[in-house]
């Protein structure tokens, strides 16, 4: 028999710790905010706030850098919980009249309050700021609110106790058992049950078997995966010593993208520390459970995101796909029993553990259970990270948490699930959001990506982009996908360059369905859907490009003409002198003119213009 | 620059093989130091690993070199810009960055780097930090909200520097 440690009175002590921290300031330090100078602020922080007494009576203060906060268009955001204040847009200069006015004498900083884009006021307390008041973060809770890189910060908000509670229930089955019981379904896309994916991995208990983590996030527009790797990593890796001691693996990797090297040092860092103090590595916790982490770094290959394609990718061969049976599950990495989940997966575990199936379960729809994470960016007015229960609507996402179009603008669309999903409308903003919903829609939920779209985009030209992406991506073994992708991407440049024709349309959708029925993986089978689902909702844009040979949006640069009306120009030559191709002619004080065959409608005499005389259309 | 004047030190890519003990799953590891180091994958490093670690092949490592996005076999610019064209970037107008940079930089025909070598440019798909569409990145340092005025300031910038320092 042996004693497990004491997971409470480790919490107890690090927790008093904290608490004699006195005032919290809390600056985010994810990548957003680095961008936008946070570093820079936490130091002039640290050498201002030293030797501060705030007015709460605490004795000191200390800035705590910490992982995203999620609301990253509003960055620097730096957090006072003890004041109940957000300050958005933080500046360097900024930092020394938070400190005196705020902190020392208690007068809040009324410019730097976040303002709400729908009644124009500052907001004062951070429960009022509709951006988080109207989400449910569990996955994301700790994001934000702890230093990502300490331990001992993670542990006094909980980290490492569920482990600690399932090595003491030492019942691997019973712990596959309340998964399958909370609902959960895996968040990188798929939305297979988690609970039975680790049943079928179990079933090969006893020889070498691998936990995987899919940390490939490679949509572009979702970055739910990268905050979790930043902001708090210990829950990703207690997620998967779970998932390790549930279906029977001392070994994993967690197989991240290039493009997120701050993930990778921040993990790096997690691993460490938790192998040093007995959280990961061997007897962990004084249990006999081993279970060692290692990181793979991806090098730019969007196909793999595909488990099979990870799998080839991490024995460092080409990232391809290959045919399933036999699953991951029987035959994986290394050709051994391989169980391979998704970062925001694996970091709901330990709350399912720690709370129960039944609460995760009381959350979402019938079958689509618990919080998702959406990456909500694009023509929308607060622009981040968000955490909602299942089945909430588009409406409340986008008007509601998003605060609305950016610039009073009229919303079209939203583009959900990345490359793998479709565009929906004005029609579909009430449905509640959940995987089996979507899919009947013609979307998916993908990874979480909602990219917001105004009147001033150009559906076609969307639909081009991500047939752009993903005939960049395919990795070329299945011949539909390989030549289809080529092909629809052929058409719709065709199209948006107003030399398309009707059958084209056709054309596509024979097309679309032929690489959907024809290819292996994911990327094949689902590279149509947004062309799929544009062609299904926004039709008459497509007629209006090949019959009309106009862009309703004005976007597309092959349609457009830009005129100077004669009866408004004053001659003034400044329009002429700012054409970079020398398109205008035209004498002083007398109209001037274009040149169209010289024009390449770059627009930039119509931002010149001071009369408006200059038109496009 | 071109490739055929590098005779590269094979030594530095015997020391990144040693590192990772010669083993094959570490290949894309290997590949990434290599271009760490020399800023390219040369041609002659691809071959040497594929001779020397075992169960591997020059084929081999050239396919795997080609496949990923992040392995380039000419040389890059000293500074790396890269351009997100991920959907949040695009929707927000990533492709006039993306013609601001090369006109900054003076590219032309279709090349990706600057004639004294000084520049490369790229688009990726997606860097993660949608929040502060549109975004690029100059060895790993990000712009966020990036406008053609903001480019040219950014590269000017980095001009500057670079004279100063000759």
């Amino acid at each position: 028999m042996t004693t497990l440690t004491d997971i409470k009175s480790e919490q107890a002590k690090v927790q008093a710790d904290i608490k004699s921290q006195g005032l919290r300031v809390l600056v985010c330090a994810g990548t957003g905010c680095v961008a936008n100078g946070s570093l820079k602020v936490i130091e002039r922080f640290k050498e201002l706030g030293a030797n501060v007494r705030p007015m709460t009576q605490q004795d000191k203060v200390t800035i705590v850098p910490t992982g995203c906060h999620g609301f990253c268009e509003q960055g620097v955001l730096v957090v006072i919980p003890d004041l109940n204040v957000t300050y958005v847009k933080v500046k360097l200069e900024d930092v020394e009249e938070i400190v005196e006015s705020h902190i020392k004498n208690g007068k809040p900083v009324e410019r730097l309050l976040y303002v709400d884009p729908k009644t124009n006021e500052h907001v004062f307390e951070n429960n009022k700021i509709n951006f988080y008041a109207k989400q449910t973060r569990t996955t994301l809770k700790n994001c934000g609110e702890i230093n990502a890189e300490s331990l001992d910060e993670a542990l006094a908000v909980g980290a490492y106790e569920a482990l600690n509670k399932v090595l003491k229930g030492n019942n691997p089955d019973a712990v596959i058992e309340e998964i399958t019981k909370s609902g959960l379904r895996g968040r990188g896309g798929g939305g297979f049950p988690t609970g039975l994916k680790w049943k079928f991995t179990a079933a090969n208990r006893g020889g070498k078997s691998y936990v995987v983590c899919n940390g490939d996030e490679g949509d572009p527009g979702a970055f739910m995966d990268r905050s979790v790797m930043e902001g708090d990593p210990h829950k990703l890796l207690e997620g998967m010593a779970i998932a390790g001691f549930a279906i029977g693996a001392d070994e994993a990797y967690i197989y991240v993208r290039a493009e997120y090297p701050l993930a990778i040092k921040r993990l790096r860092i997690a691993i460490k520390q938790a192998e040093e103090r007995g959280y990961l590595g061997n007897n962990i916790m004084g249990s006999d459970f081993n279970f060692t982490i290692h990181i793979k770094e991806g090098a730019g290959a969007f196909v793999c995101g595909e488990e099979t394609a990870l799998i080839a990718s991490i024995e460092g061969e080409r990232g391809m796909p290959r045919p399933k049976p036999p699953f991951p599950a029987n035959k994986g990495l290394f050709g051994r029993p391989t169980l391979i989940n998704n970062v925001e997966t694996l970091a709901n575990i330990s709350t399912i553990i720690l709370k129960g199936a039944d609460w995760f379960s009381s959350m979402g729809t019938e079958k689509s259970k618990g919080t998702k994470t959406f990456a909500l960016t694009g023509e929308v007015n607060n622009t981040g990270l968000i955490e909602v229960p299942m089945g909430t609507t588009l409406r409340e996402i986008v008007f509601d948490i998003g605060g609305g179009i950016r610039n009073g603008k009229k919303f079209k669309a939203v583009q959900i699930g990345g490359p793998s999903g479709g565009c929906l409308t004005e029609q579909h903003l009430d449905i509640p959001m959940d995987y089996d919903n979507l899919i009947a829609a013609g979307a998916m939920v993908g990874s979480g990506g909602l990219v917001v779209m105004n009147e001033d985009t150009c559906i076609v030209e969307v639909a081009r982009f991500f047939m752009n992406f993903t005939q960049n991506e395919s990795c070329g073994k299945c011949v539909p996908c390989r030549e289809g992708t080529k092909n629809m991407l052929k058409i719709l440049e065709r199209i948006v360059k107003g030399e398309g024709k009707m059958e084209d349309i056709e054309t596509l959708q024979e097309l679309a369905n032929a690489v959907k029925d024809g290819s292996l993986c994911g990327l094949g089978k689902t590279a149509p859907n947004p062309v799929l689902s544009t062609l299904k909702y926004f039709l008459d844009e497509y007629v209006a490009h090949i019959k009309d040979k106009k862009c309703p949006a004005g976007v597309c640069t092959a349609m457009k003409t830009i005129t100077i009306d004669e009866t408004m120009c004053k001659g003034c030559t400044k329009c002429a002198r700012t054409c970079p191709v020398g398109a205008i002619s035209g004498t002083v004080k007398n109209p001037h003119k274009i040149d169209q065959s010289k024009c390449i409608k770059c627009g930039s005499c119509l931002n010149a213009c001071p009369f408006k005389a200059i038109k496009q259309n | 620059m071109s490739t055929c004047e590098a005779k590269i030190d094979l030594k530095k890519v015997d020391e990144i093989i040693n590192a990772y003990g010669a083993k094959k799953s570490y290949l894309i590891a290997m590949l990434q130091k290599v271009q760490e180091e020399f800023r390219y994958l040369p041609v002659e490093a691809l071959t040497y690993i594929g001779t020397k670690v075992p169960e591997l092949s020059p084929a081999t490592v050239y396919g795997v070199a080609t496949f990923y996005a992040q392995f380039s076999l000419e040389p890059k610019g000293k500074y790396e810009i890269k351009v997100c064209d991920g959907t949040a970037c695009h929707v927000r107008g990533s492709m006039p960055v993306l013609t601001a940079v090369k006109q900054c930089i003076n590219l032309k025909n279709g090349k990706f780097v600057s004639e004294d070598g000084m520049f490369s440019v790229e688009t990726v798909s997606c860097l993660g930090a949608c929040g502060l569409a549109p975004v690029m990145v100059i060895n790993d340092k990000v712009y966020p909200k990036m406008t053609a005025d903001a480019v040219k300031i950014a590269i000017d910038a980095i001009k500057k520097e670079e004279k100063g320092e000759n």
